[in-house]
């Protein structure tokens, strides 16, 4: 097991090497990209910014509790921040178990817990030189939101 | 008693600091911070409820905070 935010490009190959292994029959590899048209938008760039310690802190918790879940300890996530450009990898997710099943059940809910959980923001640049900082639809106004994250 | 709270992305850009330092009652809780944030000039561009995590976890309204605690106020979030 093994997560990390970082700075740099993913390597994604290195990610599905690091997970392989002989009693593993299937490895599965999420690949989150950059697209280049959001909400009608062209798209040139986003600037990923996070709560860094926080950020390390919960994916870590989320690859344990997909780890215990799944049963397997071949599961490695990284997510990027700083400035990224259109097709370049923001999250890869790897996991192998010995049944495809389990692996693809993990890999999905590695993602989805992290697009719940994680405190990272991204602002997104147009090409015609506007730029937004994206609301990816995480419930804001509701205490009652506070336990539905703090409880899983 | 001085407590730290964090600000990120558009809620850093909406109040101009990504760090404030309040003054508050010792024993306040997690919404008592948030009403001395929505006090300020500036603090009326934060949500009524927004979330909110004590030293790295997200938290209640009601969890106590003390002044070593950092607090940090999360804007909707979009990683992935």
């Amino acid at each position: 097991m093994r997560s990390a935010i970082v700075a740099r490009t993913i390597d994604t190959c290195s990610l599905l090497r690091e997970v392989s292994g002989s009693r593993n029959g299937a490895s599965v590899l999420f690949v989150g990209t950059v697209r280049d048209l959001n909400d009608g938008s062209a798209v040139s760039g986003i600037d990923y910014s996070a709560y860094a310690t926080m950020a390390e802190r919960e994916l870590a918790e989320i690859v344990r509790e997909a780890s215990s879940r799944w049963g397997t300890d071949d599961i490695v996530v990284e997510h990027r921040i700083g400035t990224l450009e259109v097709a370049d990898a923001s999250v890869v997710i790897a996991v192998a178990h010995p049944h495809r099943d389990e692996a693809y059940q993990a890999s999905r809910y590695v993602i989805e817990e992290l697009k719940k959980r994680l405190p990272i923001w991204k602002r997104e640049h147009y090409l015609d030189g506007r730029s937004e900082w994206v609301a990816q639809g995480a419930p804001t106004e509701s205490s009652g939101s506070h336990t539905e994250v703090a409880g899983r | 008693m001085t407590v730290r709270v964090l600000l990120f992305a558009s809620y850093a850009d909406a109040l101009g600091a990504s760090e404030l330092a309040l003054e508050v009652p010792s024993g306040a809780r997690v919404r008592d911070v948030l009403e001395r944030v929505k006090g300020l000039a500036v603090g009326k561009r934060v949500p009524d409820k927004p979330m909110v995590a004590v030293n790295q976890r997200y938290a209640r309204d009601d969890q106590v905070v003390s002044a070593a605690d950092e607090v940090a106020i999360i804007p909707p979030v979009a990683g992935g």
